[in-house]
Formats: structure tokens, sequence, C-alpha cells
């Protein structure tokens, strides 16, 4: 077998693994959360016999390791289970399926992280190899130093900043990003557009700086003096040498930017009034509709450990040493 | 001078600031005729309401939880979507008053069987026609014995209900209850047609196009609407924007046209805003410290006293509502409610009358207060301004600081805690308030006063008042029964929170409700664009 492919095969079964061992992490640390689901749900004013009525329908009475395999059995056909909301006992159930609640607000978020991505990716690669390129110039010191500015910043206060000046002082864009299904494409994107820039001025900084370190980091190895004195221009040597030995690093610093827009761009969510999952599964929280909670989480992890997998795969398939065996 | 003065004054009395006699006043004062005063009132009230436009609107409620299911209605979202596509038996007018709605009228002749009229000829959006059979389904929905429904406790008095032709409900309850037409106008009793009670199909003013919980609900004025004068809009979209200054940018950039819950931090920048009202209605929602006498030291009076006198209210309307508010007078009953006591001298801050308590009770040491801003926005903060307030008269308050999390069910109306913060939305009837948290027989008796002297001829009362049919005694009962608590009851209730709420200067619309915030819950159906 190809060590390429074999190698493939064992991140694949460690992923497979590190996703069982985190799908026990989310369900106990779900159970240990406090309160109660009737309780959170019905508010103050619930008498005691409605909220063990919920209880009981729901199962909740039941022990912790009978519902976790259900869970588990039911989450790798793809079912993630009922919602505990919408429930009313006298007889309509009109409770959603966790995969129909997540499955629009998951397609908004990868929406916006795509977006988000689209913008950044790019640029922090190109602005990167142009750093890397004159480092030590004038334009490499204001590079960073405004990148280092805005991912300094906390995201909500450079979304607050956005809103300022291009929603109320100068009303170019919408401060409201609230897209339906019915959206078209276009509007989509214009009402997505002060997110997707908050998102991006929020993860540009990481990726360039390591495009940028990784590669200085190579130009003082021997075989970049090598062609160097081969006669290889500067941008020669950065795009056809460098690069294709930096990608591996680089590769990861975008995978785990990518995962933190999937996951972890909740604030941006709430700031722009943004449909996406994070919000979702905060609410789900706040109210202890666990098994949204738990499909939030396990598609989360899943999210990660996917990119990561995809990094290493980018890693191994593009550094030399690894393609040509000998 | 005088023309800016009434002006100013026109534009309060649309607001709701002040009321039509406060205007009459202060324009009387000015120097005007009582004729032209009157004319000047109406001048700024009954503009004519006109139809059109799309009305957006922005809550600071609303989750992925919601439903169109009436019965777990919980938020405001939920309550202002409720009462824009459904209509109820009774409801309670932009005046505070309680009228027929889909019950044309409604009778008793002891309090204990209620008759309710049914309106002929109202449509559902499906087109059914609303008969009895529906309301009993809806009833039933709310009140089946594995109902999940929150206004499960509150129709417990409903014996049985049943229909005289198609047009006519009669609902038996297990005692007189005189206030009982106030109990259906509850945004939870929503009518429904039989069969479909989740769905969203009601008898309002709009019809629901779309409901994507905790992000929009879309409607569109349903033309066969039997009310007249209202739901002036063709098109709503009610919009959950949970995040304060989210809202408040989308007011200011025009993407809303009005929105609920203004942040008071920032009221002084919104109020700059040419474009925009600001608008506060001091209705029945009020801040409570509830003291558990069943607790120690509670159970003393003169230690219930001590700290009754140890507050300093004005502070605390001042720095935790910044002014919107009023304050309140340990008694659950706030000034928009038709029998409020208005003879019970206002409490204030006095450290003598407070030491003097203390020293009675003869307890020492510290007493704990827990609070967590779960009870309200600036519970913790109002506590600390107390525990201050008390040093003054040599009483130690220490305040606990507890979890959001978990606070109704750990730290509120449980033993393990005398004494804590709490809030309460009001209700609009008096006996429906003490019958809510003040009766001995309510789960939820957060004071725990059920045993005093005091406390049991206060449930006889109740029980007088619910009896009885004639408004003057009802008067007389009802203010004894909030002396008595005023008195001798475990509640501490320094404040009257307002609700202040924001709209574009396009939006026109008659006296602001207190009942609920944004106009009794009901704005889309009662606003209209200018």
């Amino acid at each position: 077998m190809h060590p390429v492919v074999k190698t493939v095969l064992e991140r694949l079964g460690l992923g497979l693994a590190t996703l069982f061992f985190v799908s026990i992490i989310i369900f106990s640390a779900i159970e240990m959360l406090p309160g109660d689901f009737g309780q959170a749900i019905l508010g103050q004013a619930a008498l005691p016999e409605t909220v063990a009525a919920f209880r009981q329908e729901l199962g909740l009475d039941k022990p912790a390791y009978i519902r976790y395999f259900d869970w588990a059995l039911g989450a790798i056909q793809g079912d993630l289970g009922t919602s505990f909301s919408g429930r009313n006992a006298s007889g309509a159930d009109r409770s959603a399926e966790v995969v129909d609640k997540i499955a629009p607000r998951l397609w908004n978020t990868l929406f916006l992280a795509s977006m988000a991505a689209l913008i950044a990716v790019p640029l922090s690669l190109i602005l990167g190899i142009l750093t890397a390129l004159y480092h030590n110039s004038f334009f490499d010191r204001s590079v960073n130093t405004a990148t280092l500015t805005t991912i300094s910043f906390p995201e909500f206060f450079v979304a607050y900043i956005l809103i300022l000046f291009f929603a109320s002082l100068n009303q170019i864009f919408p401060s409201l990003a609230n897209v339906d299904p019915d959206t078209n494409f276009g509007e989509r994107i214009y009402r997505t557009a002060l997110p997707a820039f908050t998102l991006t001025l929020v993860i540009v900084a990481h990726m360039m700086r390591m495009t940028r370190a990784a590669i200085i980091n190579l130009l003082a190895s021997p075989y970049i003096q090598m062609a160097k004195l081969s006669g290889a221009s500067q941008t020669e040597i950065i795009l056809k040498h460098a690069l294709p030995n930096a990608w591996a690093p680089i590769a990861t610093v975008i995978a785990f930017n990518l995962a933190y827009l999937v996951v972890g761009v909740v604030v941006v969510e709430v700031v722009f009034v943004y449909p996406g999952v994070g919000q979702l599964m905060v609410d789900a929280v706040r109210t202890r509709d666990i098994p949204v909670v738990q499909g939030c989480a396990l598609i989360f992890a899943v999210t990660y450990i996917l990119l990561n997998l995809i990094a290493d795969i980018i890693g191994i398939v593009t550094n030399p040493r690894l393609l040509h065996p000998k | 001078m005088k023309d800016k003065f009434i002006k100013a004054q026109q534009e309060k009395l649309t607001l709701g600031v002040i009321d039509r006699r406060q205007f009459m006043t202060s324009a009387i004062a000015a120097g005007i005729a009582i004729p032209t005063a009157l004319s000047l009132a109406s001048d700024a009230i009954a503009a004519t309401p006109k139809k059109g436009g799309k009305f957006r609107m922005g809550l600071g409620h609303g989750s992925t939880t919601d439903t169109l299911d009436s019965g777990t209605s919980e938020n405001h979202f939920t309550l202002v979507n409720g009462y824009t596509f459904g209509n109820h038996l009774t409801e309670i007018n932009n005046e505070g008053k309680l009228v027929g709605e889909l019950a044309e009228t409604f009778e008793s002749d002891d309090g204990k069987t209620w008759v309710f009229n049914l309106r002929k000829g109202v449509e559902f959006h499906n087109g059914k026609t609303m008969t009895s059979e529906d309301v009993l389904a809806s009833y039933e929905h709310h009140m089946g014995e594995k109902s999940t429904s929150a206004a499960k406790g509150s129709l417990s008095p409903v014996k049985s209900i049943k229909a005289d032709g198609k047009y006519k409900v009669i609902m038996e309850l297990d005692s007189p209850d005189t206030d009982f037409p106030y109990i259906v106008s509850d945004y939870h009793i929503s009518i429904r047609p039989a069969g479909d009670m989740t769905s969203g199909v009601g008898t309002g003013g709009y019809i629901v196009q779309s409901f994507e919980p905790g992000v929009k609900s879309v409607l569109k004025r349903n033309p066969n609407y039997w009310k007249e004068g209202a739901a002036h809009f063709d098109e709503v979209e009610l919009l959950s924007i949970v995040d304060p200054n989210a809202r408040q940018t989308a007011l200011i950039s025009g993407e809303i046209d009005a929105m609920d819950r203004v942040d008071l931090k920032t009221i002084n920048l919104m109020k700059r805003n040419p474009n925009i009202n600001i608008m506060q209605a001091t209705g029945t929602a009020h801040y409570t410290f509830p003291m558990r006498l069943n607790v120690d030291p509670f159970g003393d009076y003169d230690l219930r006293m001590a700290l009754k006198w140890a507050v300093d209210r004005q502070e605390l309307v001042d720095k935790i509502l910044l002014g919107y508010g009023a304050v309140g007078n340990d008694i659950p009953i706030g000034t928009a409610n038709y029998f409020h006591n208005s003879d019970l001298p206002q409490r204030e801050f006095d450290a003598d009358k407070a030491a003097f308590h203390y020293k009675k009770s003869g307890h020492s040491g510290k007493i704990q207060l827990s609070a967590a801003d779960a009870a309200f926005a600036g519970a913790v903060d109002a506590a600390q301004l107390m525990a201050n307030s008390a040093k003054k008269a040599g009483i130690d308050i220490e305040v606990i600081r507890e979890p959001n999390d978990g606070y109704w069910s750990n730290v509120w109306n449980n033993d393990a805690k005398g004494w804590c913060a709490c809030y309460w939305g009001g209700r609009p009837a008096e006996t429906m308030m003490f019958s809510a948290a003040y009766v001995a027989e309510s789960k939820w008796n957060d004071t725990m006063w059920k045993t005093t002297d005091s406390a049991v001829k206060f449930n006889q009362l109740v029980k007088d008042a619910r009896k009885e049919l004639d408004e003057s005694k009802k008067r007389d009962i009802l203010y004894e029964c909030q002396r008595l608590i005023y008195d001798d009851g475990g509640l501490l209730c320094p404040l009257f929170n307002s609700y202040v709420s924001a709209n574009s200067k396009k939006i026109a619309h008659g006296k602001i409700a207190a009942n609920w915030d944004s106009d009794g819950a009901k704005c889309v159906e009662r606003w209209w664009f200018a």
C-alpha cells in the first residue's frame, strides 16, 4: 500500500476513535448541567405536577447509560433524536426532529463561514507571502501591526465598530443579517457582508502570520541557499521551493480557523442577529433542550476532527519527502 | 412659549407619559379655556388611523424553542405574536378596561356561573366560522388532565364548561369569582379552531405566513378581520433581536419601525435622535424582595417592619431603574390597577422607625438576602443598595450573590433561603394577583404569609371580594386586603418598573396600554403609519 494511503487511513481511524470519546464527554457534560428542562421551559410559573408530566413524557427518568446508547446508535444512523421543545400532552406533538432544527441553521453558519473564508484565506495567504517576500520592510511592519490590532479586539467590538461606520453613520450595509430560506443569493451576500468582514478581521492575523513565519523559517535552510546560488529569483524561490514545504503548518492553521468559523461565532451571530447554529445551541442550553445541545456539540466535534484530518492529509501529500519515499 | 409647552404636553399625552386629566390640568394652568384644552387633547389623540405599510418590529425576546401553541407561550415575542394572529374571549383595552372580544358580552348572576355570548360571523384564517365548539376545544387544550399548558393553573377553578347552542358558552366555577372574565383575556388562552391548537390559525387581524422560532414571524393582514378600527398594516414582520445594541442600531438605521426594552444606559443617546420616540408605561409589573415568614427571623412582625422602613426606594428608582419606574408601597397592586389603594401612606426610608422596630424585634447579627440578576436586571445592585441604607439604621444585611442558573428552583420560593429578589408581571385584576402569590393555597406564595391573624383575615376577604358584585363594596374589601399586606405581609416591594420602548416617528397610535409592554402586547393590531 502506498504510504500516503496508509497514513490517511490511520488518521481516519484515529478520528473515529476521537469522535467516540468526544461523544461520551458531550453526553456526560450535559448530564452534569444543573437545572431541569421542564422548569426551564415552563418558567417561574411551572407547577411541580406539570414539570413531572414533562419529565416522564421525555423519558428523562431512564438511567443515563441507556439514554447514551439510544442516542449514540441513533446518531450513527444520522438520527439525532427529537427536540424537547414544542411538545404538549394534549395530543398534538409539534416537536421537531433535531436534524430538521439544525440543518437550516447549519446551512446559514456554513454560508457565513464560507463567505468569511473566501475573503480571509486568499487574503492572508497573499499577505503572508508578500510580507515574507519583503520582510522587515515598512510594508511588512504595517500589515503586521494592522492585523494584530484587529485580532486584539474582542469580536463584538470589531462588529460594533463596523456597524457604526457602515450601517449607522453611512448606511451602506444592513446591521441586521436576518436571512431566511427564501432570501435569494445576492441578497444573502449583501446581508451577511458585515458579519463576514468582522470574522475576516478576526482571523486574518493568525493565518497570515503563520504563512509568513513558515516561509521565513525555510528561507534560512540550505536547499534555499542552494536555489539562490543557482540563480533563482526571490519570487521563484518562495513560490516554487519554500511554499511546498510550508504547506503543512499553513494548512493546520487554516483548518483551525475554519473550524473556529463554524463553531465559535455565536457572539457575531448575536450582534448581527444572524440565525446560525451557535445561537441555536446557546438557546438550547438555556432551555435544556438536551437533544439539540448534543446534536450541535457532535456536529462541532465532527467539524474539528474533519478539518484537522484534511489539514493532516494536505500536510502529507504536499510534503515531497513523504510523496517520494525511497 | 405657551404654544411650545402645550405642544410638548400634547406629545407626552400621545406617548402615554401623562394622561388626559394631567394634560387638561397643565393646559388650564397655562391659561387655556377648558373647551379649547379638550379639543387640543383630542387633536393629539384622535388622529385617524390609516391603512397600509409594512410594520417591522424588533423584540428583545424569542428563542428557538418558541411555538405557535399559546399554551407554552412564555416570553414577550410569543405574547406579541399570539395577540397578533389570535383573539380571546375578552380583552383589556388600551384604557385598562376589560371588554368583550370574541365574546360579545359576558354575564353572571352569582359570580359562579359565567355565560359568554359569542360574536357571530367571526371566521378563522382557514375559513371556518368560529362557534362554541371551537371555544370548548380551545379550553380543553389548556384544562385537560395531561395538559402542559401554562394556563392550567389559572383555569383550575373552572369546574365544567359547556355549550348552549352555537354561540353561547357556559362556565361553572367551583367558587364565585367576579374577576373571572379577566382570566380569560390571558394570552395563553387563545381561541383556535377545534382540532388545530398549534399551527397558528386564529381569528386575529393578521395571518401567519411563516414562523421561524427565535428568528421571526411574518404575517399579513386578515382581509376578513371582524374588529373595527384595528389591524392597519398590510404586512408585519416581528423579529427576535435579543441583543439590545443590535435592536437599537436597527431602529436608528431604519431597519425596524419599533422596538421594545430600550437599554436604559443608552437611552439618552436614543432620545437625541430626531426620528425616534421613546415611550414609557408604568403598569402592573413590579420587583419584590419576599420575606418568608416560616424561615427565621422573618416570622417576626417588627423585623419585617424594620426592613420595610430601611429601604431607600427613591434611590432604587433612580439608580436601578434610572428613573424609569415608580416607588412601590409593599403592595403588589400598582397605580395602573383599578382598585389600587392610594390611601396607604407611601413608605419611605426612615432610619429611626427602622431602628425602633429592629430593636423591638430583638434580632442581632447578619440578615441574609439572596439575589441574582435572573430575578431582574440590577437585582444584585439593588440588594447592595438596600444593605447600605439598612446600615444607617443599624441593620446588618449580608447580600448573597446566587447563580442565575436554577435561581427559580433553588433560591426563589424555597425554604433554604428566607429572603430573596423576585419579579412579578402583575395581574390586571387585584384578586388575580392575590390568588397568584398571596392567598394561603397558592403554590407560588413566596412570602408564606398564611397563619398570622392578618393573613387569615386576608384570605377570607379575598374570597369575599371574589363573590362581591357591587363595585363600592368590592373596593372596600380590596382596599382592606392591600392594607393587610402593607402592614403585616412578608412582601417588600420597592419598585414598579416601567416598560420603556422606542419607535420611529412614522408610527402613530392612540393611548398606550400599560398592562403589558408594547401597548398591552397588542401594538401590531392597534398602531398604524401616520
